[in-house]
């Protein structure tokens, strides 16, 4: 059977092994809101990359990084993995990230300013540099962006067919507000995200990524 | 369209319509009755025939892989019968060279004991012993008279007590002699029973040979049977082919179950070899899953050249053709690949279980809050199922090598199973189609009388008006001819001549 496969497939004269590997591997960047998040409030952030750790199969990519700043910059990535195909490298791998991940909810604090269009745009350049067809951002934040003035943060973003989840929960006390506002954020990076040719999703449950993820 | 025509031939009376157009219906059907029922029956009966030239080619179709069948059974079962009888004969051979080989020295053995058993009779032969010389001497002076003298008795009496000295000394020598040959004879019995060892085992080699010689001879038996192509020994082939066919199918099931829990064994470790995120061209196969199915077939692959040159198959005729000392490098060069693969399979099953293990661990951790894995106390004997998939991942590789002979057998039998299997399907169609014959014919027959059934108004008229007519100029129908049914043509010419009665009494 497999004699007859590794003949099939040197017949078409492709690349037996490893031609899918870059199309069907997915890459994830995961975007923290600093502003948003504090330490006690970062259980939600580590549920969900304890599941992507669980989901992500070995090749596939994996970044972590907190919107803090004015200005975006290297320094606000907290860890960047792409696995290895060997499945027990891989597992220490995750192992590494998880540590680092653990460390940076001990240090995690408050910010005042939020560079989130600086955050997507370093995500899309790495997702890009994964080179796979999969991308997925995944956004801790309120959308709010409170950047420094002589920033300019109004254009158009090139998504290349990423697709952006908007993870946030609701923590104000003024929620009626909140929400408002933010319902008006959401729309608005909807119609960026799509403008700039990226898929656009809004969840408020960890289940929902089951249906992203799998 | 019909029925539109039929409802509007006078406008406004549908019912009238269709009662004139029944009328003038059945009119033309009374009047074309003769060549309407013709034509039913000549389509029918063509329809038949063809359906029976059909079958016929078929059964000539069906004889002929019968024969074919046959063919290729008889040549197997000579084959077979050859290879059963040659090894039997190479086993007479080595039981010949083996036991009637040291039979000259048992030979001389035999005669030595012999001679020495004959030594030792003559030894022991009893020889009276000789008077001494003397002895008539002194019978002649103990015959003379003493005459009442006493210096002749005293003579007489020194004589006797001589006399009885020689006897003592003699009867002594006597009794020694005898003790002597007693021991000879003692002596004896050792060789004896030497003797009667080696003739022992003599008429075991002697009676293993001859049971050999009964198989071998009905062996011929069966040999000369197979030759002479008869039905017996074909019934016998056949029999034994679908026993070995269904025997060597289980097995074949139960190797590929073998095969399946050896993929599983190393299809997970080979993820580390060959990459856990490879896959095959464009499809959703794993490539480790593919590289492990590789090591496998590869495997049996390998064990069809083992049992080759071991000679229990003979699948590759090339390697049979071999010289000796080739087939003995080339088995030594198999083997130990073999062994290498066993080995490296051992490795991955082990590697399997360390996997499986640090997985589970970090399933864990990324299910917990903590990065602190919590320490887990392992069970006593933990070991054995991690020794367990080793020994599995070894000997399940060379378990696989012997899949070559229910292999053979397998591919040998299928041919005549299958051929048979072909007959039967074959037969089936025949009947089928010789159903489907008389089915049309019979469907004929009743459309004509349907047919009459509709134009019985007519028909009744004509019987009151012509009764005498119909009753003494039956139509002659002429029968078709089918050669190699002739007792269905009687049957059907007599049918056709029937017919007219029949229609006279509708």
């Amino acid at each position: 059977m497999s004699l007859l496969l590794l003949a099939l497939a040197a017949c078409t004269g492709q690349d037996v092994i490893g031609k899918l590997d870059q199309q069907e591997k997915r890459a994830v960047y995961v975007l923290v809101d600093a502003s948003d998040y504090d330490n006690k409030e970062f259980a939600d952030v580590q549920k969900v990359l304890r599941y992507l750790l669980k989901t992500l199969q070995p090749g596939e990519s994996l970044a972590l990084a907190r919107i803090d700043s004015g200005s975006f910059s290297e320094e606000d990535i907290v860890a960047r993995m792409t696995f290895d195909i060997r499945p027990s490298l891989s597992n220490a791998q995750k192992r590494a990230f998880l540590q680092m991940l653990d460390n940076f909810s001990k240090q995690a604090r408050m910010s005042e300013e939020t560079d989130i269009t600086g955050g997507v745009l370093q995500a899309i350049e790495y997702l890009n540099d994964a080179g796979t067809r999969s991308k997925h951002i995944l956004l801790f934040s309120d959308l709010k962006e409170e950047e420094r003035e002589d920033h300019v943060r109004d254009f158009r973003v090139n998504f290349s067919g990423a697709n952006v989840v908007a993870m946030y929960t609701d923590k104000s006390k003024n929620k009626e507000t909140i929400s408002k506002a933010y319902a008006k954020r959401l729309v608005h990076w909807q119609s960026r995200v799509e403008q700039g040719m990226g898929n656009w999703k809004q969840i408020s449950d960890l289940e929902q990524l089951d249906a992203i993820f799998k | 369209m019909a029925f539109d025509i039929m409802n509007n031939l006078i406008e406004g009376e549908p019912g009238l319509s269709i009662a004139i157009s029944l009328i003038v219906l059945i009119l033309v059907m009374y009047i074309s009755r003769q060549p309407a029922h013709e034509i039913i029956l000549s389509i029918t009966r063509s329809i038949r025939n063809t359906l029976r030239l059909m079958a016929r080619s078929i059964m000539s179709a069906e004889k002929a892989v019968q024969a074919k069948n046959r063919e290729v059974l008889i040549s197997q079962g000579k084959e077979n019968a050859e290879r059963f009888i040659e090894r039997e004969f190479q086993r007479v051979a080595v039981q010949v060279n083996r036991d009637l080989s040291g039979y000259p020295s048992l030979q001389r053995d035999l005669k030595d004991q012999i001679t020495r058993i004959d030594d030792d009779y003559v030894g022991s032969s009893e020889v009276p012993p000789q008077p001494p010389e003397w002895l008539k001497a002194v019978e002649a002076v103990a015959s003379i008279p003493d005459n009442g003298s006493p210096v002749v008795a005293k003579i007489l009496n020194d004589i006797h007590i001589t006399l009885k000295k020689s006897l003592d000394v003699d009867l002594q020598e006597y009794r020694r002699a005898n003790r002597e040959r007693h021991n000879l004879l003692k002596k004896m019995m050792p060789h004896w029973r030497s003797v009667s060892d080696s003739l022992d085992s003599v008429e075991k080699k002697i009676t293993g040979i001859e049971q050999r010689s009964v198989i071998l001879d009905s062996q011929m038996q069966e040999y000369e049977e197979i030759q002479n192509n008869t039905d017996h020994a074909q019934r016998m082939l056949s029999e034994s082919n679908l026993t070995q066919f269904i025997i060597s199918g289980v097995v074949l099931c139960l190797a590929v179950v073998g095969m399946y829990v050896n993929f599983h064994l190393v299809a997970m470790p080979m993820e580390e070899v060959v990459g856990a995120s490879s896959y095959l061209g464009s499809s959703s196969i794993k490539a480790s899953d593919v590289a492990a199915m590789f090591i496998i077939s590869i495997e049996v692959i390998l064990g069809l050249f083992l049992m080759e040159l071991v000679g229990l198959t003979r699948l590759f005729p090339v390697i049979n053709q071999l010289e000796d000392h080739k087939r003995k490098t080339i088995f030594w060069i198999v083997l130990s690949f073999i062994l290498l693969l066993a080995g490296l399979e051992a490795s991955l099953a082990y590697m399997r279980d360390i996997l499986v293990a640090d997985k589970l661990a970090l399933s864990q951790l990324l299910s917990g809050s903590s990065v602190v894995p919590v320490e887990v106390v392992e069970p006593p004997l933990y070991w054995i199922p991690s020794v367990g998939q080793m020994l599995m991942g070894f000997i399940l590789p060379l378990v696989l090598t012997f899949v070559a002979i229910p292999l053979e057998l397998f591919i040998h039998s299928i041919r005549s199973v299958g051929g048979q299997f072909v007959v039967w399907l074959l037969q089936l169609v025949v009947s089928m189609i010789r159903f489907l014959a008389s089915a049309v014919y019979g469907l004929g027959r009743v459309l004509v009388n349907v047919y009459d059934l509709v134009i019985f108004v007519p028909l009744k008229i004509e019987s009151v008006f012509k009764p005498e007519k119909a009753h003494k100029k039956p139509k002659k129908l002429a029968p078709v001819i089918i050669k190699d049914q002739p007792e269905s043509q009687d049957k059907q010419a007599q049918t056709l001549q029937e017919k007219p009665k029949l229609m006279k009494d509708i």
